[in-house]
């Protein structure tokens, strides 16, 4: 196994002391097979314990490593050292404010996540003993991809929209919410249009496409939101053309 | 939380439109008008026939609607790259685009109704 001398550049940042971010370099000998996280490992077990940033899976499954490698958002479990040069800088998420370190705060996306109601709201409620909601393979399949989102927020780091308009819904979380609205079981798309067909919701994307090329599980954000796009025009003619269509 | 559902599918769906239009028809009338350059015309499209259509009310409904959905999907398209380049004027900038556009369907309206 091959090793390589990194020279790793971490934004360092406490918001209590320091009135600034600043880089910090660090020298890691690498092995090639490695991944950014590994690299960051090294240095909070062998360099310097007050590195802070968040991970667990290990596996690009959990979603907590997110952050700028290169400037580009990736996953650090994801990000692997081969595919770069001796010189790697990470950063944390664009787009969020700094908790500390690499650690952003995520407040304003769970808080979307949380109003868009990614959950099954059930058409009609039934006792357990008739048995189980059935989905046939085929309804399964408009919605399967959106269902692989980790909430890694990359999306959100990448969105210039986001970025421009702090109350854009974003990517994430109006693909979450088509997830559910695309579900045959699901009778929730009344609630969730409130929120993802105003203003702020699905209308400040403009299709940049960001989002669907650093999201590390294929969800396509993008597609989600340009379906969401043309199903929240067609509510609105069939509101405003066909009043006596409405329930 | 309730929010106003946003009036803007009556600007995205003409977009939409105009944007498949422009995909699809576009590049077509770009080649034939390379090949008419160029001296290719096949007979389908001489003068005659194009002047012919141009003069149907069907064919002027067609030359209207592609020509108003492509300058629509293009002045739409216009205002929000500005603001994807961080122009913040998006009132004016929507006034300047949207009646350049319509200035557009205007003259259009008004030679496809001087062809008889």
């Amino acid at each position: 196994m091959s090793e390589r001398q990194i020279q790793l550049e971490v934004l360092r940042y406490n918001p209590e002391t320091d009135s600034e971010p600043r880089f910090q370099t660090y020298s890691v000998p690498c092995l090639n097979e490695w991944v950014v996280l590994d690299a960051l490992n090294y240095v909070k077990d062998n360099l310097d314990p007050t590195v802070s940033y968040r991970w667990s899976c290990h596996m690009a499954v959990c979603g907590s490593c997110g952050m700028m490698v290169n400037g580009e958002p990736k996953l650090a479990c994801k990000a692997f050292i081969h595919e770069y040069g001796d010189q790697i800088r990470v950063e944390p998420l664009a787009n969020f404010p700094i908790e500390r370190d690499l650690v952003t705060v995520v407040d304003d996306f769970i808080g979307k996540l949380a109003s868009v109601k990614p959950y099954l709201i059930p058409k009609e409620d039934k006792p357990v003993s008739a048995g189980e909601y059935k989905q046939s393979p085929v309804e399964l399949k408009t919605f399967k991809q959106y269902t692989l989102c980790i909430n890694c927020m990359l999306c959100y780091a990448a969105c210039p929209q986001y970025g421009l308009v702090p109350e854009f819904i974003g990517p994430a979380a109006i693909s979450l919410a088509h997830r559910y609205n695309q579900d045959s079981r699901d009778g929730g798309r009344e609630q969730r249009q409130e929120v993802i067909a105003s203003h702020d919701g699905v209308w400040e994307c403009s299709f940049v496409g960001a989002c669907s090329e650093v999201c590390p599980k294929h969800v396509d954000p993008a597609s989600a939101l340009q379906q969401v796009k043309v199903a929240s025009t067609i509510d609105w003619y069939k509101e405003h053309l066909m009043p006596w269509m409405k329930k | 939380m309730t929010v106003a559902k946003s009036n803007k599918p009556i600007v995205w769906g003409p977009f939409a439109a105009g944007g498949t239009i422009t995909a699809f028809v576009t590049p077509v009338l770009v080649l034939l008008t390379l090949f008419a350059a160029l001296g290719f015309v096949p007979s389908l499209l001489t003068y005659e026939n194009l002047h012919a259509f141009a003069a149907n009310w069907l064919g002027k409904l067609v030359i209207f609607g592609i020509i108003l959905l492509s300058l629509w999907h293009a002045a739409h398209r216009l205002r929000v790259t500005l603001h994807d380049f961080g122009i913040r004027a998006d009132t004016w900038v929507a006034i300047a685009v949207y009646f350049i556009a319509s200035l557009g369907t205007v003259a259009t309206l008004f030679y496809l109704l001087r062809i008889s």
